[in-house]
């Protein structure tokens, strides 16, 4: 079987030369013009579209040019203002003063000021929005002395670098005046978005599309380039292979088209394969383990489950080269908090079934040692297909593992809901800081019903009391330092089995100018995005 | 004409309880699968929107099954399907949204396969066993196995790919304003592979059972009479062999209209088209009892009128039928 590696390097070569072949390639000096309207493929219809709330890639992917949050990411590291344009931390960790950009109005007129962060933070962030309850459960107010400053206060000390690492995802700014006093849950102004951003919510057909204009009073002058948006519901993934190559849509994000397609669409004239632009939406693929079932609440018995993994196996035969093998919990990509001396178990069946008897589980008939349920989410064709190789990984060590499958409700139920499960296969989305999206996993006392968390029915005072403590460490380097301890408990009683992380992929026609450059491009402003003619 | 009407009553009588069981076993399914409206959300959003005890009361997910269908009933007969949880509107207004374009799609498919089924089915059963007709049938054959979905792609990859005539899917072009004329032929375009798609198999089906039909009414002894009665042979093959194997096609059409809708799903999924096959999806994906009950509702009255139709015309076409009812 051919197989199509992805590398940046091999991109970039391919660009260059598409460039050198070209009239029109994408030269840096090139000058953006100005109109035409973007065609992108959606692959789903979120019901509230509402990024203040939802904090997923689903719905920044068409929110994020209507509503902003205070910063976006920045390549190689940083962070770039949007509607903030400068924040500070005080001594003691208490509070976060934003200074917010001056001159930027609503959709609808109105000014942007910082009773807008107040009201979105308090009220959203803090109590509706999935990772925001979590991150500012210790926001206590909000102090707005003038209209361009916002004054977080928090009851105990929390790291400037954790909310630095939060803007981006976790902090889109709602226009107070249209929620105050309604039920900002069921508010029409979910779908039908007002935001500062550079494109104005125009219209949304239910099962057609969604369209944004150009919003002409758009803090950023003379951006953006493009005269809309137009985001095509296309629920068929093969169908949106097809419109790429028939030219009826420019763009398509989050490996719509699948990987499987890649290797023939990127021979398509016109069309290019971008790998750039998700680094900031990293998945992790997980083997999510009932730490409470008998077998699974004996160490060595997870520690032989990790041992039965072919890393490379996954890496290269489930993502096509497109993702890397995890080291631990923090993704490789993260370089400050990662320990690159960690050391994921290697692959060893050997190792795996001496573990095996060890624990007391020999062989028995037909060379099974104990049977187990295993529900892969159904989220993407990757968790689905890992579930039907580790099914066969883990009869080599003797462990019978039945797969059950759901749709996303049914999962959700059994995994999340009911703990219904022995293993299941799990992809969280790495939000640029473990205190926002890793910790959840491994911290005890959650309560129950609180989906996407730690379902697994582990508790270790240690791991407990080191999140604890990183929770509101504010020196950055003790705070790297207490993760490094993090990732080693994790790793030493591996409640869970992270296994690899991977990113997304980008078919878009050569006309699409300036994808992927930022580290959350599909999720974030297209303010200079352009249609070559 | 009192035929006619007998059958329309006693039908529209013999509905209710049908419409009522389908109903009722759409939302029976519903409550088995695992996971309510609550975990469809959390399984979208991440987890956000509010915990899982305030939704539910919200969305009025307590409560007996009894008492919503009851309450889903009585809704009903003031004309109200209650509220959908996944779209955040009136079921009656998704709904209505949604049903003229499936109803078109399905119409058009329809069509197409009396038609063209019709005319092939002729073309076929003229001479049984001839060159056209092995080649006809043996496409029919291959066209009646071939999945939906994968027709509809094969069709995009080759009408809308290689040869670019026709767009992909969707309802009409996207970020060019168009009127009039220029608009109603940009519909149309984006009809035909969906149409195709639908109705390809039911020509093929259609085909197959004129043909056969034909094949047997060769034998009849009406047609050795038209015959010997010196009818020239193109006369003989349609009025005497064709016109009353086109009964069964008839009933056969009719039949499928339920069929169809379930077909309808699949080709609205591949060809990105809002219609009531992937309304019926959302619901039972995103656990949506109202909605899906909804769903239920229209479709099975709609294959209940279909079957009506069918019923009406059998009488028009054949007198035995209903004559032995004083």
């Amino acid at each position: 079987m051919p197989k199509f590696q992805i590398s940046r390097r091999r991109f970039a070569e391919a660009g260059a030369m598409l460039a050198a072949a070209t009239p029109f390639g994408a030269l840096a000096q090139e000058t953006p013009r100005r109109g035409g309207v973007l065609i992108v493929a959606a692959d789903g219809e979120p019901r509230n579209i509402n990024p203040a709330i939802v904090a997923s890639n689903g719905v920044f992917f068409m929110a994020s040019k209507v509503i902003e949050p205070l910063a976006e990411m920045k390549e190689g590291g940083g962070f770039a203002p949007r509607l903030a344009t400068s924040w500070e931390g005080s001594a003691d960790g208490k509070t976060i003063t934003f200074k917010l950009r001056s001159g930027v109005t609503w959709h609808d007129g109105k000014p942007f000021t910082s009773a807008d962060v107040a009201f979105s933070a308090l009220e959203v962030w803090k109590k509706l929005q999935n990772f925001g309850r979590v991150l500012f459960k210790e926001l206590e107010a909000v102090d707005t002395p003038d209209a361009q400053t916002a004054i977080f206060k928090f009851a105990k000390p929390t790291p400037l670098q954790l909310i630095e690492n939060a803007l981006p995802a976790l902090t889109s700014v709602l226009p107070k005046h249209v929620y105050e006093g309604s039920d900002i849950a069921t508010n029409p102004a979910n779908v039908k978005l007002v935001g500062t951003g550079p494109f104005k919510f125009a219209e949304y057909k239910p099962g057609e599309y969604y369209r944004l204009e150009r919003n002409p009073n758009y803090w950023d002058e003379g951006k953006p380039w493009l005269d809309g948006i137009i985001f095509r519901v296309m629920p068929d993934r093969g169908a949106i292979a097809a419109a790429t190559e028939a030219n009826q849509i420019q763009l398509s994000a989050f490996s719509a088209v699948p990987l499987a397609d890649l290797a023939r669409i990127a021979k398509v004239p016109g069309v290019k394969v971008i790998a750039d632009g998700y680094d900031g939406v990293t998945y992790q693929l997980i083997v999510e383990i009932n730490n409470q079932k008998k077998e699974l609440s004996d160490p060595r018995v997870r520690r032989a489950i990790a041992h039965a993994i072919d890393r490379t196996f996954v890496t290269d035969t489930i993502f096509l080269g497109t993702a890397k093998a995890s080291n631990g919990p923090i993704p490789l990509f993260d370089r400050v908090m990662n320990d690159p001396q960690l050391a994921a178990p290697r692959f060893d069946v050997a190792r795996a079934n001496a573990l095996l008897d060890e624990a007391g589980y020999p062989r028995a008939s037909g060379g099974v040692r104990f049977s187990l349920k295993l529900l892969p989410a159904p989220w993407f064709e990757q968790t689905r297909q890992f579930g039907d190789y580790l099914r066969q990984a883990l009869r080599a060590v003797g462990i019978d593992a039945q797969i059950v499958n759901n749709d996303p409700a049914g999962h959700t139920k059994a995994v999340y809901t009911d703990r219904a499960y022995d293993l299941a296969i799990g992809s969280p989305v790495y939000r640029n800081d473990p205190a926002i999206s890793t910790t959840v996993l491994y911290q005890s006392g959650i309560p129950a019903g609180v989906p996407f968390a730690n379902q697994y029915n582990y508790k270790s005072d240690e791991m407990d009391g080191v999140i604890a403590k990183a929770a509101s460490e504010i020196d950055p380097a003790k705070r790297a330092a207490l993760y490094r301890d993090f990732q080693q408990i994790a790793n030493r009683d591996l409640p869970i089995i992270h296994v690899a992380e991977w990113t997304f992929i980008t078919v878009a026609r050569d006309s699409v100018r300036n994808v992927g450059n930022n580290p959350r491009w599909a999720t974030s402003h297209w303010a200079d995005a352009w249609l070559a003619a | 004409m009192n035929r006619a009407l007998r059958i329309l009553v006693t039908r529209l009588v013999g509905a209710v309880p049908t419409l009522a069981l389908v109903v009722i076993a759409a939302f029976a399914l519903l409550s088995f699968a695992p996971g309510d409206a609550v975990d469809a959300y959390f399984a979208e959003t991440g987890g956000a929107g509010g915990t899982a005890g305030d939704l539910r009361a919200r969305w009025g997910l307590g409560g007996s099954g009894i008492e919503k269908l009851i309450a889903f009933a009585g809704g009903v007969l003031r004309g109200q399907f209650g509220h959908s949880i996944v779209h955040n509107r009136q079921v009656l207004d998704v709904i209505l949204e949604r049903l003229p374009t499936t109803m078109l799609l399905m119409a058009l498919a329809l069509a197409l396969a009396t038609l063209i089924g019709g005319v092939l089915g002729i073309a076929a059963g003229a001479r049984p066993g001839g060159a056209r007709d092995r080649i006809l049938s043996t496409t029919a054959l291959a066209l009646n196995a071939i999945p939906n979905f994968w027709l509809g792609l094969l069709l995009i990859l080759l009408l809308a790919v290689r040869w670019p005539l026709l767009p992909v899917g969707g309802l009409q072009s996207l970020g060019v304003p168009l009127t009039g004329l220029s608009w109603a032929l940009d519909r149309a375009a984006h009809l035909i592979l969906p149409t195709l798609a639908l109705g390809l198999g039911y020509v093929a089906l259609s085909l197959r059972s004129l043909r056969a039909g034909m094949v047997e009414t060769w034998r009849a002894d009406h047609v050795r009479a038209a015959r010997a009665r010196g009818l020239p042979e193109r006369s003989v093959i349609w009025r005497a062999v064709a016109r009353p194997a086109l009964l069964p096609v008839v009933v056969l059409i009719g039949q499928q209209a339920g069929t169809m809708l379930g077909g309808s799903v699949v080709v609205e999924t591949v060809f990105a088209i809002p219609g009531m096959g992937r309304l019926a999806y959302e619901a039972v994906s995103g656990r949506d009892p109202a909605l899906l009950m909804g769903v239920a509702l229209t479709s099975s009255l709609f294959v209940v009128a279909a079957n009506l139709i069918v019923d009406l015309l059998l009488v028009r076409l054949d007198p035995r039928i209903g004559a032995a009812h004083a």
